[in-house]
């Protein structure tokens, strides 16, 4: 994963609240098996109707989004996280997150920046006309008119992000670990005699 | 191990910790994991890419379920039928590779137990009460109604538990919905679910484990349990939680991937230790007054949007909230509703029974309760029963169920996901009605321009008799 620092530039002040992650990408879009080329189906409904902001030449190739309290809320599909990075979006900023978009987010390099609803709603007005920074490492949203609005981050995620760490090599690391886990007693829920055997790779219930 | 009374979220929690770092941040151990066709491919080709194993593929299921068509799956001669539509069928040919080159158990759409993934994993006895349960499927919280711990996953996550068994996690706030009294006659789990994420919206679980206590939840069955929980993320919750009892532990004993003999009785004596403390604290909590809860159904594009049978459409001005109000005004718009038209007098042309919410046998039962003996109103076009595995479908037919939705006009159909989602052929047409069990009313979800009303199954069949949205007490009363 490429490492996040600032990011810079235009952001989509998109507004609407509780924008679920079918409305990011529908579940038509879902029937792929890679994680490539998502960002046309992004938004789909939204981009139906003539003059939205998405598709507006004002914010084409923006970094940033911003949007409404309880952002991706809905269906776990990280296909949402892909279609944005897809986008070039590579931050959103929001009142809140769905806890499973933010950390889809986080899995794929995505910022997801949680401010209060005051501070949201003057990055809208701001965006409209002006350029926005957003930067990990002082955990800032920054205008260029002196607007600075701090933003809270799990510090594992922080570090995870500014230096582009694959979290599974992270975990295997701890191989030793779960491998004592998984051999305590007395942990009946554990034991596989809950035996998969049972059905068949045909499917069938032995 | 600490000894001040703690809650059933965190004694599960506690007990599959298997390191605590420094920030709080936990490598959680993961029991159970379930794979379907959608959410699996990228994570598959993503160990292939990094030259991964799966570390205890005994404790994956895969089963297909979201992409799957409903219509027959093997022809005259026994053999499968081909899928239509490309994508889809690349999509279930890479699962059955996948899962075989990974040696996961595999449950291929063509199976007898095949089914929608939330509702074979507690069929089968491979979801359990206390165990950590994950699927790339938000709706696996469904699975806290057995007592499990169950969250949705992304692609990311369901790769990591592939290669680690395990899961990096922040821990949750805990929050309870206490509901006090008894629902009254005729009130269902899925009208109890959807009048609590109106009290409480869909951000109002955001970050917290709901635990739903109270005398209610005691004496629901299993499959309402399931139903209550299903919906959780609806409310924002990362998972749903009701303790486990004698009532589930009699219900999983004997299923086919459930514990047998000396396993189940130790498993037997842990899950009984799980009840929440008396004296534990919640970070949350909710009171709901179950004597309040109507026949429930949603006007809007949100789950929160709901409203009893006996109601309004509700005016956009109505909300404190602004935000709320243009979101109102917005869902009205796109639903083709006018303020103030009663509930009762919105006419539907499409009935879905299914869904991971609403398809198990006691659904079916209920649904086919107010069928029988009638038939679909002439403005309901398309009115379909999808039950929620093969063997709810072979019990279904054991029972006679699917001679009397057929009898009134249902099509009868193979176990899937179906039309909650529009992924595959079942979808509503643009700018109809659908009286639906499913659980999200989003914009667009049962198809483009699909007007969802959310509802209990017994609610859907009083709506397919009427063709609009009833109260069905009154049907039951007759």
């Amino acid at each position: 994963m490429k490492p996040v620092a600032t990011i810079e530039g235009r952001a989509i002040p998109l507004g609407l609240k509780n924008l679920d992650t079918d409305v990011i990408i529908p579940a038509h879009w879902l029937k792929t098996i890679t994680r490539d080329g998502l960002g046309k189906g992004a938004f789909e409904t939204l981009r139906a109707e003539p003059g939205n902001i998405l598709d507006d030449p004002e914010y084409a190739g923006a970094p940033i989004l911003i949007a409404g309290d309880n952002f991706g809320c809905g269906s776990s599909r990280e296909h949402a996280a892909w279609a944005l990075a897809d986008l070039g979006i590579a931050a959103v900023i929001a009142p809140s997150f769905s806890d499973i978009f933010s950390g889809n987010a986080f899995k794929n390099g995505i910022l997801t920046v949680a401010l209060p609803q005051e501070a949201v709603d003057r990055l809208l007005e701001v965006a409209r006309d002006h350029p926005v920074t957003v930067d990990l490492d002082s955990q800032t949203v920054t205008t260029p008119f002196q607007d600075r609005f701090a933003f809270a981050i799990d510090p594992f995620r922080k570090h995870c992000l500014s230096e582009g760490l694959d979290e599974i090599g992270l975990t295997l690391a701890s191989s030793a670990a779960i491998g004592a886990f998984e051999r305590m007693e007395g942990r009946p829920w554990l034991v596989p005699s809950a035996s998969p055997a049972n059905v068949g790779l045909n499917g069938t219930i032995a | 191990m600490a000894s001040r009374p703690r809650t059933l979220y965190e004694k599960i929690w506690d007990a599959h910790v298997v390191e605590r770092r420094e920030d709080g941040t936990c490598l959680l151990y993961i029991d159970r994991h379930l794979v379907h066709e959608v959410t699996s491919p990228q994570a598959f080709e993503g160990l292939r890419v990094a030259g991964r194993r799966v570390r205890r593929p005994e404790l994956t299921l895969a089963v297909p379920d979201h992409n799957v068509p409903t219509t027959a799956r093997l022809g005259a001669d026994g053999t499968p039928l081909p899928i239509a539509d490309p994508e889809s069928a690349a999509q279930l040919a890479a699962l059955t590779r996948n899962t075989a080159e990974f040696g996961i158990p595999y449950i291929p759409a063509t199976a007898p137990a095949q089914g929608i993934v939330h509702v074979v994993g507690p069929e089968q006895g491979f979801s359990l009460p206390g165990a950590t349960v994950v699927c790339g499927d938000s709706h696996t919280a469904a699975h806290g109604g057995i007592g499990a711990l169950a969250f949705g996953i992304g692609t990311s996550e369901v790769e990591h538990v592939l290669a680690t068994q395990t899961l990096l996690l922040a821990g949750s706030k805990t929050m309870e919905v206490r509901v006090e009294g008894d629902l009254g006659p005729g009130i269902t789990a899925k009208d109890l679910i959807l009048h609590i994420i109106g009290r409480i919206g869909t951000a109002g679980g955001t970050g917290h484990v709901i635990e739903y206590r109270g005398r209610v939840f005691e004496e629901m069955s299993v499959e309402g349990r399931l139903t209550v929980c299903n919906m959780s993320i609806e409310g924002g919750a990362r998972a749903g939680l009701i303790a486990p009892d004698e009532t589930v532990f009699a219900w999983l004993e004997g299923r086919p991937m459930a514990p047998a003999g000396e396993a189940w009785d130790a498993a037997l004596a842990w899950w009984r230790t799980l009840a929440t403390d008396p004296g534990a604290r919640f970070d949350k909590s909710v009171v709901i007054d179950a004597a309040e809860v109507e026949p429930t159904v949603t006007w809007g594009t949100s789950p929160e949007d709901v409203a009893g049978i006996g109601g309004h459409v509700p005016d956009p001005d109505s909300f404190a909230d602004p935000a709320k109000q243009a979101a109102a005004a917005k869902s009205l718009a796109y639903m083709g509703l006018a303020p103030g038209t009663p509930l009762s007098d919105i006419p539907v042309e499409n009935v879905f029974i299914g869904s991971c919410t609403n398809s198990r046998i006691e659904d079916l039962r209920a649904a086919a309760a107010v069928l029988d003996g009638r038939t679909k109103a002439p403005g309901v076009k398309w009115a379909i029963a999808v039950p929620g595995s093969g063997l709810v479908k072979r019990q279904a037919e054991a029972e006679g169920l699917d001679r009397i939705f057929t009898a009134a006009g249902f099509e009868w159909r193979e176990p899937g996901c179906s039309a909650c989602l529009a992924m595959n052929p079942d979808k509503v047409p643009a700018g109809e009605r659908c009286a639906s069990t499913s659980n999200r009313n989003f914009v667009g979800r049962q198809g483009p321009g699909a007007r969802t009303h959310l509802m209990s199954p017994a609610m859907a069949a009083a709506a397919a008799v009427t063709g609009r949205l009833t109260d069905v007490r009154a049907l039951m009363a007759s």
